[in-house]
C-alpha cells in the first residue's frame, strides 16, 4: 500500500520539532554537574548535584501539568497551533538557561532563574508530546499507524544523541577548562534559539490534523476537555489502565535503559566522562532503529505484546546487566600491568594542598587515575577515579548498554499508537497526555533521584537502586498483561 | 478471567495503600535520623506530593477492577 500524500513530511515537521524539545530538555541534565557548580552553592558536591537533580526531577514533575494545559488547548484550538506554542516557551526557557549570571555573579537569583525556567520547560514539554503523536496518527492510515507514530517516538532518543553529541563537540572545540570553567556549557543552550526558528519555519506551513479539523467544522469539538477526560468514569477508567498497564512500566524502562545506565556508568562504575557518553551514544545508534521496527511490527502483533515483552526483559534482566557492567568496571577484578605515582603542592603559606596522582594500567588496557586533594591545613581530603576503559571492555559495555535500549524500543515504539487508538478524538490530546507524562515523567524521571537515595539507605549496594525500576515495572507488566487486549482498535475517528 | 480481574481489583487497592504508608513511615524514619541525604526533607516532600494521588488513582484503579468496569476485552 502507497504512503498517503503529505505523510513524511506531517512526520518530518513533527518530528523534528519534538526531537528540538528533547534536545533542549536533556541538554539540561547532561550537564547538571556543572549547573549545580554555578547555580547551587554548597561546600558538598553531592548536595549539589542533588540539588540540580531535583530541579531536573521539577522538570518533569511539571510534566503532568503541561499535559493538562497545552492537552486541553490542544482539544479546543487545535493539535498545530498548540503544538507551536510548546515550541516556542521551550526554546525561549533553553535559552535563556544559557543567559543567566552564574551564582557568583547575581547570588540567589541566579538558582531561582534557573528553577523557573526549568519548570516552564517541564510544561513546555508536558504539551509537545500530545500534540505531535496525535497530529501523525490522525493522518495516518489505520494498517500504518504503528510505523507512522514510531517516528515520534525515535525523537526522545535522538534528542538525546543530539545533545550528548553536541556537548561533546563544544567540549572539545573550546577545551575541557573553559567547558567546565568558563562558559563553553552555555552554547549547547544557545544553540537551541536556532534549531527552534528552524523547527518553527517548518511546522508554521503545515495545515491543521484532518480528523480535529473536521470535528471542528461540524461544531463537534469538546467544550470542556478536562471535565470530559477526567470527570468522566468511562473514560478516566482508560486514563488509569493506560497510566498503569503501560506508560508507568514503560517510562521506567525507557529512563533506567539510557539515564540511569548514564548516571550509573559515571558515579558507580566511575568511567571517564566522555568514554562514558560515548558509550551512550554509540548503543543509541545501535538500537535506534528498533523504534521503528518494533513499532511498524506492532501494525501486526499487536501493541500490547510487544510492550509486555519489553517490560519482562527489563525486569529480568536488569540487574544481570548492571552488575555485568559493574563487574568490568571493577578495578579489583583486573590485573594490574603498571603504577605510577606523582605528588604536588600548591598554595601560600595559608592554604597549602598537596595532589597526589596515581595512574594504574591493567592487563586489559583499562586506566585508573586516581587523584586525590588535601588542605594540608584544614585537613580536608577529597578523591576523584576515572577509568578509561580498554577497547574490549568498552565494546562489551556498549552491547551492554544497547541491549537496554533495545528494551526501551519494544516498550516506546509502539506506545504512541496505543495511546491514540484508546481515546476518542475530540479528547485525545488531554486524555493521552496526562497518562504519557505521568508515566514518562513522574515514574522515568524520577528513576535516577529514586535509585540514588535508595542506594543511599543503610545496607545498600550499587545495584540496589535498581529495586525502584524492576518494581514497578513488574506491577506495570502484570496488570498490563491481564487488563488490557491486544486487538488494535483501528478507528480512531470517533 | 474476569474473575481474576476483579479479584486482583482488592490487591491494587492494597498497594495503592501500603504506598501512602510506606513513604510517610520511610520519611518518618529516615528524615533527621539517617546520615546523608536521605536524612533531608526535601526530597522526601516532593516524592510524597508527587506519589500520593498517584497511588490513590491505584485505589480508584482497583475499585474499578473490583466493580467490574474492566471486565471483557479492551480493545488497544
Amino acid at each position: 500500500m502507497a504512503a498517503p500524500k503529505g505523510i513524511w513530511k506531517v512526520i518530518t515537521a513533527s518530528s523534528v520539532g519534538t526531537l528540538i524539545e528533547w534536545y533542549d530538555f536533556y541538554i539540561f541534565g547532561s550537564l547538571s554537574t556543572i549547573i549545580a557548580a554555578k547555580f547551587f552553592p554548597s561546600e558538598n558536591p553531592t548536595a549539589a548535584l542533588l540539588s540540580t537533580l531535583a530541579t531536573f526531577a521539577a522538570g518533569f514533575i511539571v510534566r503532568p501539568f503541561g499535559a493538562l494545559v497545552f492537552g486541553r488547548l490542544g482539544d479546543l484550538i487545535g493539535r498545530k497551533y498548540t503544538f507551536l506554542l510548546t515550541l516556542v516557551l521551550m526554546g525561549m526557557s533553553t535559552f535563556l538557561i544559557g543567559c543567566i549570571p552564574s551564582y557568583a555573579t547575581i547570588g540567589a537569583a541566579a538558582p531561582l532563574l534557573v528553577l523557573l525556567l526549568r519548570l516552564l520547560q517541564g510544561l513546555a514539554l508536558g504539551g509537545e508530546y500530545g500534540g505531535a503523536a496525535t497530529y501523525v496518527a490522525e493522518h495516518s492510515p489505520a494498517n500504518k499507524r504503528g510505523f507512522y507514530t514510531s517516528w515520534i517516538q525515535t525523537t526522545a532518543t535522538l534528542g538525546l544523541f543530539l545533545s550528548l553529541g553536541v556537548i561533546l563537540s563544544i567540549r572539545r572545540l573550546v577545551g575541557v577548562q573553559e567547558f567546565t570553567s568558563g562558559n563553553g556549557w552555555r552554547y549547547p543552550f544557545l544553540l537551541s534559539i536556532v534549531l527552534v526558528g528552524v523547527s518553527i519555519f517548518i511546522r508554521l506551513r503545515m495545515a491543521e490534523s484532518p480528523l480535529f479539523a473536521k470535528l471542528k467544522s461540524e461544531g463537534k469539538t469538546s467544550v470542556n476537555p478536562l471535565k470530559e477526560s477526567f470527570g468522566h468514569k468511562t473514560n478516566f477508567k482508560m486514563v488509569l489502565l493506560a497510566l498503569f498497564g503501560a506508560t508507568m512500566g514503560q517510562g521506567v524502562i525507557w529512563y533506567t535503559g539510557q539515564f540511569y545506565a548514564q548516571t550509573f556508568l559515571l558515579t558507580k562504575c566511575n568511567i571517564e566522562y566522555e568514554q562514558a557518553n560515548t558509550i551512550i551514544l554509540v548503543a543509541l545508534v545501535i538500537a535506534t532503529p528498533f523504534f521503528v521496527i518494533f513499532g511498524s511490527l506492532s501494525d501486526k502483533w499487536g501493541r500490547k505484546n510487544i510492550m509486555m515483552v519489553g517490560m519482562l526483559l527489563g525486569v529480568l534482566l536488569y540487574r544481570p546487566i548492571f552488575q555485568q557492567l559493574y563487574n568490568l568496571s571493577d578495578p579489583s577484578k583486573k590485573e594490574i600491568a603498571t603504577t605510577n605515582r606523582g605528588f604536588k603542592m600548591e598554595g601560600d603559606f595559608g592554604a597549602f594542598i598537596q595532589h597526589a596522582s596515581d595512574t594504574t594500567t591493567y592487563t586489559d588496557g583499562s586506566t585508573l587515575k586516581t587523584t586525590t586533594k588535601q588542605s594540608l591545613i584544614k585537613g580536608e581530603k577529597t578523591t576523584v577515579k576515572e577509568l578509561t576503559l580498554g577497547q574490549g571492555i568498552k565494546w562489551q559495555m556498549i552491547l551492554l548498554v544497547a541491549a537496554m535500549v533495545l528494551f526501551v524500543t519494544m516498550v516506546y515504539g509502539p506506545i504512541a499508537a496505543f495511546l491514540v487508538e484508546l481515546f476518542p478524538t475530540k479528547i485525545r490530546y488531554t486524555s493521552m497526555s496526562l497518562p504519557y507524562h505521568i508515566g514518562n515523567g513522574v515514574f522515568g524521571g524520577l528513576v535516577p533521584f529514586i535509585a540514588t537515595l535508595i542506594t543511599t539507605l543503610k545496607g545498600s549496594n550499587p545495584l540496589s537502586g535498581l529495586w525502584y525500576p524492576i518494581g514497578v515495572a513488574a506491577l506495570s507488566f502484570v496488570i498490563g498483561s491481564l487488563y488490557l487486549s491486544n486487538k488494535i482498535n483501528k478507528d480512531v475517528i470517533d | 478471567m474476569n474473575g481474576l480481574k476483579r479479584y486482583l481489583g482488592v490487591l491494587w487497592i492494597v498497594v495503592g495503600i501500603a504506598a501512602i504508608a510506606l513513604l510517610i513511615y520511610s520519611a518518618a524514619t529516615n528524615i533527621n535520623a539517617a546520615k546523608g541525604d536521605i536524612g533531608k526533607p526535601i526530597p522526601w516532600i516532593i516524592i510524597i506530593t508527587v506519589f500520593t494521588p498517584i497511588s490513590l488513582g491505584l485505589i480508584v484503579f482497583g475499585w474499578y477492577a473490583v466493580k467490574g468496569e474492566y471486565d471483557g476485552e479492551i480493545k488497544t
